[in-house]
């Protein structure tokens, strides 16, 4: 029955009037807490450490090799630990493995995740190997870990990427505006991310004599991401708002200004002194952590707002209405809402 | 399989159902309901389903809120400045004091902070620790000072016509259910009516459905740990499977006085909305509509289907709903090609030269 | 209705699917209103105004169903010329004495041969009291004079016709614009609707609630559509009539086998002390010989219902142990006895389904009153207020109680629900329908008949063997009911002895077959004459459940309808004089001649409410009294003339006809009439029970505002089923007021936000409701701001939810006729916030009954200014 006009002065389009119910949600936001963009960030960490570390084994880089390995055991622990934690029935956890559905992200990414975590453990627990007792590391057990390693390495590095895009789709195949309409770049924004994270965390564990490829992962990566989330933002039209807005529009703000620093400065000067590889590596870790959670923050506010579901629908439907032919998702090009009152 | 992401389909037989049970659903005709909340009162009894909290919301008569774990069935009051057919009001002529709508919402809008489960688990009541945000005292109504005539009369400001809204609001069970498309334990499920339910003791409550629902349907039950059954659950609606079993009707169709809710097979059902639309137009009621009665539309049409007197919205209603799976396919191709992309990333960073 | 009766509103849509217009008036835009056809927002407390209107529109336009008002009401019957009316009054009838705030119904009467012989002072003396409504039961007032002049021409001056014209002459549209807040048009849109849908072939129903009831003039309201419909033909006749909503499951039962004090089952009145000492003297009060219709057999009534008490020691040489009846010695209503309470003359209290601490008006007193007892039962579902305000009822707030002063001992006794025992509900439409048991009660919960008949036993064995003679009221009884497995009483058993039997001859032990085979000399008995025929032939007809599709429309197979399981009362109406339908379409009783070997007899789809022999063209012997004294034209068999009463010779105390008066208090002056209220309104001048100024009144302007108050779909009463039950508390958790959106500027009101609501009794609190669904009204050129109060929160510790009652502003103020409250309106102030707690809110309400100068007498005078020459001609009346 109400009349909104919840203005926004960041808003890339400007504010269209529509009817909401008291002003309340018309889709539900998803009972995730912070576990959530917590868990997004450290599977990319993971999954592009696995594939640092297998090059640095492939090409005989032991720090970085550890580095990648380690890196990769961590992340994966703590993101199945936010994981387990967000469920409302924890003891429940294994009921995903009822079943196996192409349909439910959550599903295939379960899956991806028990194919990628035991490999990726294994190649750690190699590393590890050092720690063990002379005379257990010389027995069979030992033996064993030491020549599963390489292998070990190279298959979680084949599932790695697929555990750092899959998260895309976790979050776009919802009716949660934001998350929504992003789903064409999304992917690609966040194995940016997780490569720039990774890279990061390379640049920080391993000398600059190993660390060039960790360099250049991150750099790449970082680009990817700057590149690829403009595009989307221009492709998502009012839905893009909550990204501006809010604590969500104080997180991307950061996480581009970090990205780019840290960016530049791996470029720049990541190769000549430790420090500054470090410090950049931080930064890129930092920024990548901070668009997981500005991007999950800005999906809630999208859910929040009734606003960032009636008017791209009724833009969708005045579009119909003006016969303009829909693009392949039916979306109709980016223009404010008629007043539907 | 790959048309069980969009457009028509009777959904029992696509999940793989062979003894052919006409498809079962809900058509809530809005023209006749009287508000009386009978439907979520015998919703609960029946189901169990526990009280949602005791918050009063300003919103005309509304007190539940919104559909939720603990409220399958949601009676919404509207009142507008429009008329409901030839009625007559009483209200045209008399003089009119400043439109109300905008303060109304204001402040039903700031009942809703703070942790109402029937609004889904709501954080937007606390601040980055997790503390509770006091929720903001309702906005002052500045409707100008304490006056001795009748306001707006001076300026000769009169009310027009008026109605009063009402409708029964429930889970659509939808032709294509993205609440079961995504959910990853198999929890929910298409039964042999073609309707979609819980199974509680397979969720494991990982909310995916919460935010997968493009009408804010299901949501994860909060309350007691072991105190408040089934807490910790994706919980909604289930058209009362142990009832229609018995080819008993859902408790909310029983106890509603008016047959605004009328159950049965989706196919009568949508012939007799198509009558009842006809009829009311007739008598000049020309705004009633009906609203997802098409299998054309983004879900393949609604197993629970309304005539609505306004525009989805008015009632909280999506206009145009699309179940987000449909684009799903797109996804996996674009996660795909990224995967690709990050492989192919980390083998060129270690290209050649050490 | 859609509001508090939603599962009958079922049948209002149907019939709106089928066509029929529907019209709701209403303060508020209600739940009704949003599917009815029309809305008529309107002041609170102005309905007499609107129905008189009505009235007038029909008289004017000549819209009166003529050949039926002539035949069927008294319009042609001729009044006495000393009858002197409100018009000629300045809104008093003749008779009336300022002094008792009375009036002497002497000169309201029929004309009649013997005029000039004026009645003695003793019958004076006792015409009066027979006028006094609540001694009358549900009798036809008796007349003076048995044969009446009439003129049916309707032309004679004093004919009730043209009084009736002349009374109402100035309720023009205009008038009603400015007495009830609406417009003419939309005054005229009903005027209209309802004269088009009357006549032969259409009928019009109206359907009202408390909110006519529950006014100082509330009897009167009644009377007004009563009047509306006899000029319509729309009594007696199907989808006619004027049908009352009840409060609860079965109120009506509750008359009928009554609650109240002053009557015995089927409309009986109950004794008076000193007037009926004997069941001759008791008899005569209500039929009297020479008088006309079926009251005339009151003396079966009244000793079958002897025999069913007491049984065999109920003989002809004891008066059939009349003696042993309790008799009146004053007024016991409610009211009475609660200030009876606060006067420590009452020791003892059963609340029996019933929360009067937060339900009823002047809920202050009632807790007051409660406080003041020696003991209390309280018998209920719940732990409701009425058993909880000493220890956490609002005077304990406001220091004006402490617990440990109050000496009340409060027996709390766990009641079964009414799905926990078997037993019937009487409806509106008189219809009995008998429930059975669906679950058994929890723990010690157990149900009112258990409980009674238990008590019974009890005392009797207290008493056995007592030589007290006052003992034999009890011990005398029959109490002998029927136990089942379970050691519950039998219902049915019960029902049976309503029924009644015949007592002796060959028929013997059989049941009674109607109340037409009640006699007086013993030989049969019968609890309680309406319902005599429900247990016919040994079978619980109220269980009857035959689906409507399965018969007829009338549907006689479901349930049971006392009198004598007719559907429509009065329904001989429905034919013309000469017997025939008055239409086809509207055919309902008839007289059909080739029955009975063509002897004729009345038959139709009803049964009908006449002698079935009694052919169109009787016409009785003159000075012929009881049944047979009625013509085969008199329709209306249990009223003295057998005629609708559009005017009321005798049976009201505050006048013959409607006539608008101003609720006791209102911020309006009465537009009509220099007299404001009504003049024989019983106040109640109390320190406890202080009255707002009205207008014209020293500081009126206090309390400019009006209130209603209301229950919610959501809620039941007083809430004691309701608060209690979370899925019914959580849809209406809190206490609110709505206002309009201009009220709320007036005051600074914000939606959601607190009001605090002043009268000069108390201060109540409330979260406030911005609606346009209230209207502000244009009253006599000013602004009437009216506030809506749901009735169902109150302050205590045990419910789901509580809050302020509503009831706890409301002043005691009575009908006269028949002792209701007017807690449908009053006067009173409305700001924003919330209210002072403890002592603070005692000051608050002293703060404002200072600034208005409120004293005991403030607004308690029935007449204010007695109007110019009122002595003079009140005289010829007397």
């Amino acid at each position: 029955m109400s009349k909104g006009k919840r203005g926004d002065k960041n808003a890339v389009v400007p504010p269209a009037e529509f009817t909401s119910y008291y002003g309340r949600p018309v889709v539900k936001a998803s009972p995730w807490e912070h576990d959530i963009p917590a868990y997004l960030f450290m599977g990319g960490v993971a999954a592009g450490s696995s594939l640092l570390a297998a090059g640095a084994d492939l090409t005989d880089r032991p720090a970085l090799r550890r580095t990648g390995r380690l890196g990769a055991l961590v992340g994966l622990t703590l993101s199945m630990a936010a994981l387990v934690r967000d469920l409302g029935r924890p003891e429940r956890f294994l009921n995903m493995l009822r079943v196996v559905k192409v349909t439910s992200p959550m599903s295939v990414g379960t899956w991806i995740l028990t194919a990628y975590g035991p490999f990726a453990g294994l190649a750690a627990a190699a590393e590890l190997r050092g720690l063990l007792p002379r005379r257990v590391r010389d027995g069979i057990v030992g033996r064993l870990l030491g020549a599963s390693g390489t292998p070990a390495g190279l298959v979680a590095a084949a599932f790695a990427p697929a555990v750092a895009s899959y998260t895309a789709v976790l979050l776009s195949d919802t009716a949660t505006p934001t998350w929504h309409e992003a789903h064409r770049q999304l992917p690609f924004v966040f194995v940016g991310s997780a490569c720039a994270a990774s890279g990061g965390l390379g640049m920080i564990g391993a000398p600059l004599s190993e660390a060039g490829p960790a360099r250049r992962l991150a750099v790449g990566g970082a680009l990817l991401e700057l590149a690829v989330e403009r595009r989307m933002e221009q492709s998502m039209g009012i839905t893009a708002e909550p990204l501006h807005a809010g604590h969500a529009g104080q997180l991307m703000r950061a996480s581009q200004v970090l990205t780019i620093a840290g960016a530049a400065g791996a470029a720049l000067l990541g190769g000549r002194s430790r420090g500054a590889a470090v410090v950049s590596g931080a930064a890129l870790m930092a920024g990548s952590a901070c668009l997981r959670f500005g991007i999950f923050d800005a999906g809630q506010a999208s859910a929040r707002d009734p606003r960032y579901t009636v008017v791209p629908q009724r833009e969708r439907l005045a579009a119909r209405a003006a016969r303009i032919v829909p693009t392949s998702d039916g979306r109709p090009p980016v223009g404010t809402a008629q007043e539907k009152r | 399989m790959s048309n069980s992401f969009y457009g028509p389909l009777d959904p029992a037989p696509d999940a793989g159902w062979r003894d052919d049970q006409p498809r079962k659903g809900f058509f809530t005709d809005t023209s006749v309901c009287i508000g009386c909340k009978a439907c979520e009162v015998a919703c609960k009894e029946w189901n169990a389903v526990p009280e949602d909290g005791l918050l009063m919301l300003g919103s005309s008569y509304d007190n539940s809120g919104s559909l939720g774990a603990s409220t399958w069935r949601h009676v919404k009051f509207i009142e507008q400045p429009k008329s409901f057919g030839h009625q007559n009001a009483g209200m045209a002529g008399t003089a009119a004091g400043p439109a109300m709508t905008d303060v109304l919402n204001r402040t039903a809008d700031s009942a809703l902070l703070g942790d109402r489960t029937a609004l889904g688990t709501d954080h937007s009541g606390l601040d980055l620790l997790g503390q509770p945000v006091p929720p903001a005292r309702p906005a002052p109504v500045e409707l100008g000072m304490p006056l001795s005539v009748l306001p707006g009369a001076a300026d000769g400001a009169q009310r027009t016509e008026f109605r009063w809204l009402m409708e029964s609001d429930v889970c659509k069970h939808c032709t294509h259910a993205a609440c079961l498309d995504v959910c990853p334990t198999g929890a929910l499920f298409r039964t042999e009516f073609g309707t979609v339910v819980v199974q509680d003791d397979i969720c494991n409550g990982c909310g995916y459905c919460v935010p997968a629902c493009p009408f804010g349907v299901i949501d994860r039950r909060v309350g007691e740990k072991g105190v408040t059954k089934n807490e910790g659950v994706a919980q909604k609606c289930t058209l009362c499977y142990d009832r229609i079993g018995d080819g008993l009707q859902p408790a909310c169709a029983q106890a509603c006085p008016t047959q605004s809710i009328q159950y049965g097979d989706v196919e009568e059902l949508r012939e007799r909305a198509q009558a009842r639309v006809d009829t009311l137009h007739e008598q000049g009621v020309h705004d009633a509509r009906l609203y997802g009665h098409d299998t054309h539309d983004g879900i393949g049409g609604l197993g629970a289907f309304f005539l609505l007197l306004d525009e989805p919205e008015v009632y909280g209603l999506p206009p145009d709903p699309v179940v987000t799976t449909r684009d799903l396919p797109e996804m996996w191709r674009k996660a795909g090609l990224a995967a690709l992309t990050m492989l192919a990333g980390a083998v060129a960073v270690f290209g050649g030269r050490r | 209705m859609a509001e508090c009766h939603p599962v009958g509103f079922q049948w209002v849509m149907e019939a709106k699917q089928r066509g029929a217009k529907v019209i709701h008036i209403d303060p508020r835009f209600t739940r009704t209103s949003a599917l009815a056809d029309q809305h008529v927002p309107i002041r609170v407390g102005s309905d007499i105004a609107f129905l008189g209107g009505v009235v007038n529109y029909i008289l004017q336009n000549e819209k009166d169903f003529r050949e039926y008002v002539v035949a069927y009401t008294n319009a042609a019957t001729i009044l006495r010329e000393d009858f002197v009316d409100t018009e000629d009054l300045d809104g008093l009838f003749s008779g009336y004495d300022p002094e008792t705030a009375s009036y002497d119904g002497e000169s309201w009467q029929y004309a009649g041969h013997d005029q000039q012989a004026s009645p003695s002072d003793e019958d004076e003396a006792a015409a009066g009291e027979h006028n006094a409504g609540h001694e009358l039961g549900g009798r036809g007032a008796t007349l003076e004079h048995s044969v009446v002049q009439r003129d049916e021409t309707l032309q004679h001056p004093r004919c009730v016709y043209q009084v009736l014209k002349r009374h109402y002459a100035r309720y023009t549209p205009e008038m009603v614009e400015q007495v009830c807040g609406v417009p003419v048009d939309q005054f005229l849109a009903v005027c209209e609707a309802v004269t088009a849908n009357s006549g032969r072939e259409r009928t019009t129903a109206w359907v009202y609630s408390v909110g006519w009831t529950h006014h100082s003039t509330g009897v009167q309201y009644i009377r007004g559509s009563a009047i509306v419909q006899l000029l319509l033909g729309n009594m007696g006749r199907p989808g006619g009539g004027i049908m009352a909503l009840r409060g609860h499951a079965s109120i009506q039962g509750s008359t009928d086998i009554p609650t109240l004090f002053n009557l015995l089952p089927g409309y009986l009145p109950m004794p008076v002390a000193g007037e009926h000492d004997s069941l001759d003297g008791y008899v005569a009060t209500i039929s009297e010989p020479g008088m006309k219709g079926f009251w005339t057999e009151a003396r079966s009534y009244a000793v079958s219902l002897l025999k069913a008490w007491y049984g065999d020691a109920a003989q002809p040489e004891n008066d059939f142990c009349f003696d042993l009846l309790p008799k009146l010695t004053g007024d016991h209503g409610t009211y009475q006895t609660v200030m009876d309470q606060i006067d420590g003359k009452v020791e003892g209290y059963f609340l029996v389904g019933q929360n009067p601490a937060v339900g009823s008006a002047q809920a202050k007193m009632q807790r007051h009153g409660l406080a003041a007892l020696k003991w209390l039962v309280v018998r209920d579902v719940n732990m409701i207020e009425s058993a909880t305000f000493w220890k956490d009822g609002p005077e304990i707030a406001t220091g004006e109680l402490r617990t440990e002063d109050i000496e009340t001992e409060v027996f709390f006794l766990p009641a079964a629900t009414h799905v926990e025992k078997a037993g019937s509900f009487t409806q509106t439409q008189r219809m009995v329908q008998w429930r059975h048991k669906a679950v058994d009660p929890p723990g010690d919960a157990r149900p009112e008949l258990d409980f009674y008949y238990e008590l019974g036993v009890r005392l009797r064995e207290r008493l056995a063997g007592s030589t007290d003679p006052k003992d034999r009221m009890l011990l005398d009884l029959t109490w002998d009911y029927r136990v089942d497995e379970h050691g519950d009483v039998d219902g049915e058993s019960v029902l049976a002895e309503i029924n009644g039997r015949f007592e002796t001859g060959e028929r013997a032990g059989q049941m009674l077959p109607g109340f037409t085979s009640m006699k007086d000399d013993g030989s049969t008995s019968g609890g309680c004459w309406i319902y005599s025929g429900i247990y016919k032939d040994g079978v619980n007809r109220s269980a009857r459940r035959r689906p409507g599709q399965e018969q007829d429309w009338v549907a006689a197979e479901w349930g049971w309808a006392w009198p004598m399981d007719r559907r429509t009362l009065y329904n001989r109406a429905s034919a013309d004089p000469n017997g025939k339908p008055w239409s086809e379409r509207k055919a309902y009783v008839w007289w059909d001649q080739e029955l009975d070997e063509g002897a004729g007899r009345w038959t139709g789809h009803d049964v009908p409410d006449f002698e079935v022999s009694k052919p169109p063209s009787y016409r009785a012997p003159a000075g012929t009294g009881g049944p047979e004294g009625l013509a085969g034209d008199d329709p209306f068999i249990m009223q003295a003339d057998g005629k609708g009463w559009l005017y009321a010779p005798s049976g009201l105390i505050d006048g013959p006809m409607p006539t608008h008066y101003e609720p006791h208090e209102s911020p309006v002056s009465n537009p009509l009439y220099t007299v404001q209220a009504s003049p024989t309104r019983q106040v109640i001048p109390r320190k406890d029970n202080l009255s707002n100024p009205s207008a014209g009144e020293p500081g009126d302007d206090v309390f400019p505002y009006v209130f209603t108050t209301y229950r919610l779909t959501e809620h039941h009463t007083a809430g004691g089923m309701s608060r209690w039950v979370p899925y019914l508390a959580e849809l209406q958790p809190e206490m609110f007021c709505e206002v309009s959106p201009e009220l709320a500027a007036e005051r600074g009101l914000e939606n959601l936000g607190w009001a605090t609501i002043t009268t000069s009794r108390t201060a109540i609190e409330a979260r406030v409701l911005v609606t346009e669904r209230v209207t502000p009204l244009h009253v006599g050129g000013k602004v009437v701001h009216q506030i809506g109060l749901p009735y169902h929160w109150g302050v205590g510790g045990d419910a789901y939810v509580s809050g302020d009652s509503a009831n706890d502003l409301l002043g005691l103020t009575l009908d006269a006729n028949v002792h209701i409250q007017e807690s449908k309106v009053g006067s009173c102030d409305i700001t924003a916030g919330r209210r002072p707690t403890g002592p603070a809110l005692l000051r608050h309400v002293e703060g404002y009954r200072s600034r208005a100068g409120v004293t005991v007498e403030t607004g308690n005078q029935q007449v204010r200014r007695v109007p110019g020459d009122l002595a003079h001609k009140s005289g010829d009346g007397a």
